[in-house]
């Protein structure tokens, strides 16, 4: 397969379908509504089952349902569609089928607007709705590894029944890159699909799915269960990748279209002697944070970058341990980070840490 | 003349009196002498003349499936 | 046999010929609902209709939230839980992805006629080739008694304590005309099951809207008013009555949309 130019969002609705999507329902919400829009044309072609439904909620619901027959099924939305969709992910969780979603993040809280945000951190890494439990995270930098990680999301989701959430900029939904499309998958066949799902009770006893399980026992049970689930998700399933850590005495952490920002940002203070690295994570949950609190012994400080209030921060601070300050750097309502606030940002920071001993219980804020 | 019967599952009934009003025979009747298992007063059927027709609007009305009924058939005897 | 008069009751059994039991598509498992409810007759229509369709290997139902959220351990079919007023669009992910399996939705007042409305609309306007069957018993009954979208005008509930004020709350929804009004549906009737005509008729329009699905025709929809014997505060035979009398000048039984192609079963 040759590189081709993409748009972010055709790209991942590519990905998507090359992966083995069957069925996909969706609602117009900017900026992702080319994914939906990509969608309409190609499912169909391929005799797959296509459907624009009248809210997110629904969206969500069609999903949930076609997922509970073994199908492979997902969406994508955007920020206030995805609040919409948490009651659905909830059921989705709790009855353990597998399902897939994107989340094409842009400025909150409320209608907010349509630039690129990174403000659904906490959205869809504490639960993406109520309850505990976890969806796996995956924040892609670029559109090529937008389009790997979306090859990976059904397979994925399958293997442990469970969420899988695309997590991207509105940034990356709408930029044009070069990107590689992986091959297209066979179908699955009846063998394929769990046996769990819902099919018709044809010469075996009936199956249910459901999340509810109203004594407390049978609950507590299925919350011991997810819990083990996620444990064995995050022992098996943390992605980042590192720059210029080997030597760094100052990490940066960033994810997403930030985090390609921050290899500027490293690039040029490395130009002017300092010695930078970036520690970028790429699972947002489970958040790698073991080889993040190997580094923080070994650094003098660390700024995290984000498009918000300071969220995945929360996650640096817990991995972190106090080994060393973490400094934030952020900007919120749409407002795209520039490598220059970041390179300031953290000059900043380097003189005022720059004497400071090494793997310390400093203050981190 | 169409004879019937039906049999209850006691256990089952909750006692709610829909298969007593639709009865057109009137041969069923609350117990009045005992529970069930589950704290109900069930149908009984009470037919010393045998005016049980197995019609099955008792079945038919019941919520909890709890009256099986049976017809006579002269044919088959 | 003793004369060809009257058999007894045990010779009459032990001929053996059964002419009402239970379907094979309802499990025996003993319902939580209360004396008299009319889920359990409905339930058993429903059951019937499957049996004879021969449909029970293929059917998934989709349950909703109510009284009814347990309906799952009372058929034998394959069965999901949907969220609350979700179930139409649960059921048009598993039926487009599954056309050849015969998918319905149960569902009460709540959750097809307040917090389910955009949902029970739109699979019914897209003609999503699902079978909606919706419990009408004017409140809500798993959560005790609160007004429901289909309460009628001056009815006392917990949340209309002075009786359902229409300045205040509106009149209640008539969702069978609703549904009716839309272009993709193909069948949409009222029923109720009151008395053996009612239960008589009801059971055909079940059958019907089966047979509606099966043919690949359109969405259908059969209404019950049914009654809530516990949270009306009357006796089970009463609560019939009251559907009788009450319910159903407000709500008229018949036939609001029948697809010309749907005309020959019913």
């Amino acid at each position: 397969m040759a590189k081709e130019l993409w748009k972010g969002n055709e790209a991942i609705a590519e990905a998507a379908i090359r992966g083995g999507v069957e069925a996909f329902f969706g609602y117009p919400i900017t900026p992702q509504t080319e994914l939906l829009e990509y969608m309409a044309a190609r499912m169909p072609q391929l005799g797959r089952a296509f459907l624009q439904a009248e809210s997110e909620v629904a969206s969500i619901n069609m999903v949930y349902g076609a997922a509970c027959g073994g199908a492979r099924a997902m969406t994508s939305s955007s920020s206030p569609g995805i609040s919409l969709m948490q009651e659905g992910l909830s059921y989705i969780a709790g009855s353990e089928v597998p399902a897939v979603l994107v989340d094409i993040m842009r400025g909150g809280p409320g209608l907010g607007n349509i630039q690129p945000s990174q403000s659904d951190y906490f959205q869809v890494t504490r639960s993406a709705g109520h309850g505990d439990f976890h969806p796996i995270v995956l924040a892609p930098a670029t559109v090529q590894e937008a389009v790997d990680l979306m090859y990976e999301a059904f397979p994925l989701a399958e293997k442990y029944r469970t969420i899988v959430i695309l997590a991207a900029d509105g940034s990356l939904g709408q930029m044009m890159e070069p990107a590689e499309m992986p091959p297209m998958r066979p179908p699955l066949s009846e063998a394929e699909r769990g046996a769990w799902a819902v099919r018709g009770a044809a010469g075996r006893a009936k199956r249910i799915i459901t999340s509810l399980f109203l004594q407390e026992e049978e609950l507590e049970a299925l919350n011991l269960r997810l819990q083990a689930k996620l444990k064995r998700i995050a022992e098996a399933e943390q992605r980042w990748e590192e720059v210029a850590t080997d030597d760094a005495e100052f990490l940066l952490v960033a994810f997403g279209t930030v985090g390609r920002t921050c290899k500027t940002v490293v690039r040029e203070a490395r130009q002017q002697g300092l010695r930078v690295g970036l520690y970028r994570p790429i699972s947002l949950w489970p958040f790698p944070w073991p080889r993040l609190r190997a580094l923080a012994g070994q650094v003098r400080g660390i700024l995290v970058a984000e498009m918000n209030a300071g969220q995945m921060l929360e996650d640096v601070r817990l991995a972190v341990e106090n080994r060393c300050p973490v400094r934030f750097h952020g900007r919120m309502g749409g407002v795209m980070l520039l490598p220059d606030e970041i390179l300031a940002a953290l000059q900043a920071m380097i003189a005022e840490l720059r004497h400071s001993p090494l793997a310390v219980a400093a203050e981190t804020r | 003349m169409a004879r019937g019967t039906v049999k209850i599952e006691e256990d089952r009934c909750k006692g709610c009196e829909l298969c007593t009003t639709i009865c057109p025979q009137g041969v069923l009747h609350i117990a009045r002498d005992h529970f069930n298992a589950r704290g109900y007063r069930p149908v009984q059927l009470m037919d010393p003349l045998g005016r049980c027709t197995g019609c099955a609007l008792c079945a038919q009305i019941c919520p909890d499936v709890v009256l099986t009924v049976y017809r006579f058939d002269p044919k088959r005897v | 046999m003793s004369d060809t008069l009257v058999p007894t009751a045990e010779e009459i059994i032990a001929q053996g010929n059964v002419v009402y039991r239970r379907p094979d598509a309802l499990s025996d498992a003993w319902t939580h609902y209360c004396p008299g409810c009319t889920h359990g007759i409905i339930h058993r229509l429903i059951a019937e209709a499957i049996d004879e369709l021969g449909i029970q290997e293929k059917t998934i139902l989709v349950a909703p939230v109510g009284c009814s959220v347990l309906m799952y351990h009372y058929f034998n079919v394959d069965a999901v839980e949907a969220a609350h007023g979700r179930a139409p669009a649960m059921a048009t992910g598993l039926k487009r992805t599954q056309p050849d399996k015969v998918v319905f939705t149960y569902q009460g007042d709540g959750d097809l006629a307040a917090i389910g409305t955009a949902e029970i609309i739109h699979a019914a306007n897209r003609g999503e080739q699902i079978t909606v069957f919706f419990v009408n018993n004017a409140v809500y009954g798993m959560t005790s008694g609160q007004m429901a979208p289909t309460t009628l005008p001056g009815m006392v509930t917990t949340s209309s304590p002075d009786g359902r004020d229409v300045r205040m709350h509106g009149y209640p929804i008539r969702m069978a005309e609703v549904i009716a009004g839309l272009p993709g549906a193909c069948y949409v009737v009222r029923r109720s099951v009151y008395d053996a005509r009612t239960i008589r008729q009801a059971k055909k329009a079940v059958l019907t809207a089966f047979k509606t699905q099966l043919a690949g025709l359109g969405f259908s929809m059969v209404e019950f008013l049914s009654s809530c014997p516990t949270n009306w505060h009357m006796t089970p035979p009463d609560a019939l009555k009251w559907i009788r009398d009450t319910m159903v000048p407000y709500f008229p039984l018949g036939d609001f949309k029948v697809a010309d192609e749907v005309k020959a079963w019913t």
